[in-house]
């Protein structure tokens, strides 16, 4: 992350057509990221680590940061996680292009709904599209939980590129992980940032003491 | 109904509601509910469950599809673009903030071992969004189907997650026709 945010100083001859450029690639990737996800919140997950982490915006290891940040923050989660990309990737014209390109969506969609009717709601067709959709989502998510986790234990692990590496295992990641899930199950009331906090103080306990 | 001194109003409510509300989302709407229902009297408890149902069947960030439809009702366009201004500032004011200092924090050791214990509860609580998007859906084959295929293909091929949704939704398209069909044919619909 800090080095896509140095390019921008590094540039050299023709610097304002490519400052713009990239405010647009940001624009155009959040608001493509506001169009389809559906669900709020967690689903966008999926969508900005196939569209920023593979375009060389941000790291998986700082999303993943920045999600910790942005749970931990009040207020919308996609404009927490969107302003805090286009910060990190072109300062705050950035964050300011990003948030208006993952709001944008909702806003225009919501207003013609507001304005007009809701019935294309009702229709067959939408009605038998989150009949997929619903189910492809949780899928998406789960499947950025279980790689996180696996991760996290093995860190030489690449499931995406199907290289099943198990040579090096973290026995504290382990441990967080446990203790963190049986918590939150046990305690469904005990809220997100709570575990967070749990969760950052045994990291510096085991990683920094032990 | 619409008034545009309420404009003002409808700016500052959001902005309460985006400044105090943690998770963000679902989580947002008893807050929501609480302000422009109880309070202010803008819009009844109909008109949230009606913005459940839209907002679990439009895309996008939740607290911004309220704001602009409350918005909407109480002062227009221009209600609706206040509301929305209003529920996203505070996130924005805040994180423009934290960015600042990030980059200094993060150069601390002690603060790297904390973000490698948060990096493993975020799977978990990621996890637990799971449970919650599964809740409220169907839990026939052709859901857990679907899971499970869209679980596979984004854990071990990268396939991008903007075509796994597209896919999903021509299949749950498809699966409607021929449901259709076996109910055309067959009389009594089946499950």
């Amino acid at each position: 992350m800090a080095s896509s945010s140095r390019a921008g100083m590094r540039r050299g001859a023709n610097p304002v057509p490519e400052a713009i450029l990239l405010l647009f690639r940001l624009f155009w990737t959040f608001f493509k990221i506001g169009i389809f996800t559906f669900g709020g919140g967690y689903a966008m997950i999926p969508l900005i680590q196939s569209e920023l982490v593979g375009d060389g915006f941000i790291t998986a290891e700082s999303l993943v940061d920045f999600i910790a940040v942005s749970e931990s923050t009040p207020g919308p989660f996609a404009v927490n996680i969107a302003t805090f990309i286009g910060i990190e990737a072109a300062g705050v014209l950035g964050g300011v292009v990003s948030t208006l390109g993952v709001i944008l969506p909702s806003f225009i969609i919501l207003l013609l709904i507001a304005r007009f009717s809701a019935k294309i709601l009702e229709s067959k067709g939408f009605k038998a599209a989150f009949v997929g959709l619903r189910p492809a989502v949780a899928g998406l998510v789960l499947a950025v939980a279980f790689t996180l986790a696996a991760e996290r234990i093995f860190p030489s692990l690449d499931l995406n590129a199907l290289r099943f590496d198990f040579g090096v295992f973290d026995a504290y990641a382990v441990i967080i992980l446990t203790f963190i899930f049986v918590l939150s199950r046990k305690c469904k009331k005990l809220s997100p940032i709570l575990l967070l906090l749990i969760a950052a103080v045994l990291g510096v306990v085991l990683y920094g003491i032990f | 109904m619409r008034k545009i001194h309420k404009i003002p109003d409808l700016f500052l409510t959001f902005m309460k509601i985006g400044a105090f509300t943690f998770g963000g989302g679902y989580a947002m709407i008893p807050i929501m509910q609480r302000e422009v229902v109880d309070v202010k009297h803008w819009v009844t408890d109909e008109d949230i469950v009606k913005l459940l149902v839209i907002s679990e069947s439009t895309p996008g960030v939740i607290a911004v599809n309220a704001a602009t439809y409350i918005g909407y009702h109480i002062g227009g366009f221009w209600g609706a673009l206040s509301a929305t201004l209003g529920v996203v500032l505070p996130s924005f004011a805040i994180i423009t903030l934290i960015t600042f200092f990030y980059a200094q924090f993060k150069a601390l050791l002690w603060v790297e071992y904390a973000f490698m214990g948060l990096r493993a509860a975020v799977a978990v609580i990621i996890l637990n969004a799971v449970f919650k998007l599964t809740k409220s859906g169907k839990k026939d084959l052709f859901s857990i189907l679907v899971l499970c295929a869209a679980f596979l293909v984004a854990t071990f091929t990268g396939l991008n997650a903007i075509l796994i949704i597209l896919f999903a939704a021509i299949a749950g398209i498809l699966y409607g026709v021929i449901l259709a069909r076996r109910n055309a044919k067959g009389g009594e619909p089946r499950a």
